[in-house]
């Protein structure tokens, strides 16, 4: 096997550049070195410019999400050798505005995630005399995948609805929602309703399906949206029968 | 570089109008989406079958007719193909859109997917067995 | 309460004619599509029409058509929505298609309920 392999990295340098080019590097191949060691690697030893974004390392702050090979990965996670012989492609997370090489701007998913309250709401607070909230195995089974969500945003990049229409809500904003929702502790979901049934909530999605096959917690955003818009169907015909409140 | 207040320049890529091209499983989706048409398609046969047999023998041996002529084949054969491809692909998502709780379990995906061939290969049976009488 | 829109509806709509058409649409096409025109199976006129007329068949058929047809329309709007990128066009395409479904359902009603 050769030791060497092909990266070959998107540039984006906003000031020099209109717009983003291609730069190869020859990085050492190792059998148990990851996309994102191959970047520290040029970053260390050939071109100390490179900039992307990374922190844990185990897959865990969703920080080092990047297109490998046109798709939307951690490149923590993700082996080199299972690109071998290369080139392999870098490019920065698909459907973001590019910040600078393989740095994405994030504040549009990052405006959106508190829009469907993502955390316990409680109309009202039980009195602290009578202890915790319990909760059942079942109960927690309910929505314990929904809240291994790591924000790493891969399901926005794999999103076409997401990259036609930046307006959409998305797949982990809803699918959080559901985490909330489908919690025993909770109250809000009323609330939570409110904002995805509006247009840009719910509807947009066509479940496509690619947001759950990017996911690397197994979340499975593209089911609890359409549970959710169960839900959301019911709880309109409710409001029609019932009448206006 | 960037005076105070100054937003950083970003590069947004415009999405092509071709994006469903580029990957197998969006293919895959928008020939999925694309079955509607043959869902409409489907109608539209139903309701000139139903009219052609009520105007009596010689309507509907004239419905016959046209039908097997090379095109008409060749378009109810793409059709039927579609057809099945919506029937296989609504099957498999339904389990992620609706998880079935039986005695407070899950019923597993593979399940209900089994479970709806099984009601599929019903219905068919049921149909053809009303036609061939 | 949750917002009132048409939305959630269509989306019913769009889920009871995709259960309908993946149970029934392929063998009915199969049948009236390829078998009966090939005269791989044959079905003598009379006893269609017997099958075909009697009331229950009627109802039923109708009820598929009609769910079919806004199946399509939900479907299909969406489709030319992304695949297209015509999601500026909304209100036209958005009306053409449940138009579009609406007039079929028209259709479908007078053809199975009218000529009885
Ligand atoms: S749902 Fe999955 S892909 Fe989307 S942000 Fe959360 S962990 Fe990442
Ligand atoms: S570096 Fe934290 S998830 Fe990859």
């Amino acid at each position: 096997m050769a030791d060497t392999m092909t990266m070959r990295v998107t540039r984006y340098e906003p000031d020099l550049d209109h717009e983003p080019r291609t730069q190869d590097f020859s990085i050492p191949l190792r059998d148990n070195w990851v996309v994102l060691d191959g970047l520290n690697y040029i970053k260390d030893q050939l071109d100390g410019t490179l900039s992307y974004r990374w922190s844990c390392r185990m897959g865990i702050c969703g920080s080092c999400g990047m297109m490998v090979d046109d798709e939307p990965v951690l490149t923590c996670a993700t082996f080199l050798v299972d690109y071998a012989p290369g080139p392999i492609r870098v490019e920065p997370l698909a459907n973001f505005p590019v910040v600078r090489d393989l740095v994405v701007d994030i504040s549009d998913f990052i405006e959106r995630l508190p829009r469907v309250s993502p955390w316990l709401v409680r109309h009202e607070d039980e009195p602290v005399d009578d202890g915790e909230y319990l909760q059942t195995p079942g109960e927690l089974a309910e929505y314990e995948q929904y809240s291994m969500c790591i924000n790493c945003m891969l399901c926005y990049s794999a999103c076409p609805v997401y990259g036609l229409d930046p307006g959409f809500i998305g797949p982990a904003a809803i699918a959080l929602a559901q985490r909330y929702n489908l919690d025993s502790r909770d109250q809000g979901a009323a609330d939570r309703l409110d904002v995805l049934i509006h247009p840009d909530g719910l509807w947009g999605c066509t479940f496509v399906g690619e947001c759950t096959t990017a996911c690397p917690k197994d979340v499975d955003p593209a089911g609890a949206i359409q549970r959710y818009k169960l839900t959301a169907a019911i709880e309109t015909l409710k409001s029609y029968v019932e009448g206006p409140s | 570089m960037t005076g105070p207040g100054a937003l950083p320049r970003t590069y947004r890529p415009r999405p092509s109008i071709w994006w469903w091209v580029r990957k197998r499983s969006y293919l895959l989706f928008v020939l999925r989406e694309l079955s509607s048409v043959f869902v409409a398609w489907f109608v539209a046969l139903t309701l000139a079958l139903v009219w052609s047999v009520e105007r009596g023998a010689e309507q509907y041996e004239r419905l016959l007719d046209v039908l097997s002529n090379p095109f008409a084949v060749a378009l109810n054969v793409v059709a039927l193909a579609f057809l099945l491809l919506h029937t296989i692909t609504w099957f498999n998502l339904t389990p992620k859109a609706m998880p079935i709780r039986l005695f407070g379990a899950r019923v597993p995906p593979v399940a209900i997917v089994a479970a709806q061939w099984a009601a599929f290969a019903a219905v068919s049976a049921f149909v053809i067995w009303l036609v061939v009488g | 309460m949750p917002h009132r829109s048409a939305e959630p509806l269509a989306w019913l709509a769009f889920s009871a004619g995709g259960v309908l058409a993946a149970v029934f649409a392929p063998v009915v096409l199969f049948l009236a599509g390829l078998a009966l025109p090939l005269g791989w199976i044959s079905a003598d006129h009379a006893h269609l029409d017997d099958v075909l007329s009697h009331l229950l068949t009627r109802i039923v058929l109708l009820g598929i058509c009609v769910a079919a047809l806004f199946h399509f329309a939900h479907r299909f709007r969406y489709t030319l929505y992304d695949g297209l990128q015509l999601a500026r066009y909304g209100t036209v395409i958005t009306a053409g298609c449940y138009g579009l479904a609406m007039l079929g359902s028209a259709a479908a009603a007078a053809v199975l309920l009218l000529n009885r």
